[in-house]
């Protein structure tokens, strides 16, 4: 019986529209601290254009990487993996998650598409996106993240997975990724996902 | 417009830097090649900076002001504390005004990165990144690279015994640099584009540490030229802010790619 329970949870909860929702949150005004205070438009791994608000109206967890990066940013993608792993699967399909690349001359849709299907990123939950060159250090800017691009076209960076609510408040941040993980910040990803019932 | 703008700067790239033009007029910069004080493990040969163009003195208070009434969501009063602290424009009498005793020429503070960002946007323009910054801050009145010269060092230092609550002088009063660039030191910390590239360590691999790589206690790890303090402490003070802060002495000035 109750794991019937959790199965009809589970089919409504991949029914509810996480990828690109702008929904009836855009009629209310944006809080003044979100991070979608930011005016960005994104290319979507998949084709197509989202702008950076309408990401609003469902919690996420957004991080930056870029994909020819060896070392640190398939631990990111697994980090965050491993967060969403976190959650209870009745609530897993509740929060999104967010991978967007600085460096989007060499992550172009397609090669985020490659990276999206090689490593089993769900659509349904996983969103990556390709900010315009001009956006990119103001979108890492409001999302707290710090990087440089290196002569060999390696880029310096800090990892940072970002929770955000509904709105685009942060909720909570953690640096640590890899093998250190955080259990308050895996904490604070399941409240948001149980409160999004 | 756009003529006007390149007949300008023809004009001052040919007078040299004995002309003094007027705020707000754009100061065109060769480019070249450049060691910076800060080490960067991969550029050991420095780097080649490309021609470029900057602001003759930081946008003032008055220059702001027209800002603020023609892109009016950029009001104290009405900017998301998402990209300006509380603290944005602060100094000003209201929000729509510097008030008497704020100089229309002394540089506008208490400005956010974002704020700077889109004020250059504004003007079709943008921030400098740091190594426009530090290109062009190297010279004094009559050498491109006055950096290993101790007066020159001294002379930027002694801004920095000055009692911060003294009213900032205003823009322009200190002598051009070869190039025709005023007040690159001794007014306020400038903003620049990539602040957010500074003293960011070789990646995050160690973990743990990401916090002492990113913060002042980095700054001199990451100098190649450790007495330079006048660059190291700009280097810090930048690297310890995130993009909606704002303080007193902190303004900015624009760029823009050579025409």
């Amino acid at each position: 019986m109750k794991r019937a329970f959790q199965l009809v949870v589970a089919c409504i909860a991949i029914a509810l529209p996480v990828v690109a929702n702008a929904g009836d949150a855009a009629h209310t005004p944006l809080p003044a601290d979100s991070v979608y205070q930011v005016d960005a438009t994104l290319s979507r791994a998949g084709g197509g254009e989202t702008a950076w608000r309408a990401l609003r109206g469902t919690p996420r967890v957004v991080t930056m990487f870029y994909s020819t990066c060896r070392a640190v940013c398939p631990m990111i993608v697994e980090s965050a993996r491993a967060v969403q792993r976190g959650v209870p699967a009745a609530d897993r399909s509740r929060v999104g998650f967010v991978l967007l690349t600085m460096d989007p001359s060499r992550d172009t849709p397609p090669a985020l598409a490659a990276v999206q299907r090689e490593r089993h990123l769900d659509p349904a939950t996983w969103l990556l996106l390709r900010p315009d060159e001009a956006d990119v250090r103001t979108l890492a800017a409001i999302l707290g993240v710090r990087y440089r691009a290196l002569a060999d076209g390696e880029f310096n960076h800090t990892t940072t997975l970002v929770l955000l609510d509904a709105d685009g408040r942060v909720l909570a941040r953690t640096e640590k990724i890899g093998s250190a993980r955080d259990p308050e910040f895996i904490e604070a990803v399941r409240t948001a996902a149980a409160m999004a019932r | 417009m756009k003529t006007a703008a390149a007949c300008c700067l023809a004009v001052i790239a040919g007078t040299a830097a004995s002309a003094a033009p007027a705020p707000g007029d754009w100061v065109s910069i060769p480019g070249g090649t450049f060691k910076s004080a800060l080490r960067y493990e991969d550029l050991p040969a420095g780097s080649r900076v490309a021609p470029y163009a900057l602001l003759q003195s930081p946008v003032t208070n008055g220059e702001y002001l027209e800002f603020v009434r023609a892109h009016p969501e950029w009001r104290r009063d009405r900017v998301p504390v998402a990209l300006a602290e509380a603290r944005y424009l602060s100094h000003w009498q209201s929000a729509a005004s510097p008030g008497p005793g704020t100089m229309t020429d002394q540089p506008v503070t208490w400005v956010s990165w974002f704020a700077a960002s889109a004020y250059c946007e504004a003007q079709g323009a943008r921030l400098p990144n740091w190594q426009e910054w530090e290109f062009a801050a190297a010279a004094d009145a009559t050498r491109t690279d006055a950096r290993a010269d101790p007066a020159w060092r001294e002379r930027i230092l002694a801004w920095y015994s000055r009692p911060s609550n003294e009213p900032l002088p205003r823009t322009g009063a200190s002598p051009a640099n070869v190039y025709g660039v005023r007040d690159l030191h001794g007014l306020v910390w400038e903003w620049v584009d990539d602040s957010s590239a500074l003293l960011v360590s070789a990646d995050d691999r160690e973990q743990g540490s990401a916090d002492r790589q990113r913060f002042c206690g980095a700054g001199a790890l990451s100098m190649d030229d450790r007495d330079n303090y006048a660059i190291l402490m700009r280097v810090a003070m930048l690297s310890s802010l995130g993009a909606a802060d704002a303080t007193g002495n902190l303004g900015f000035r624009c760029a823009r790619d050579e025409l």
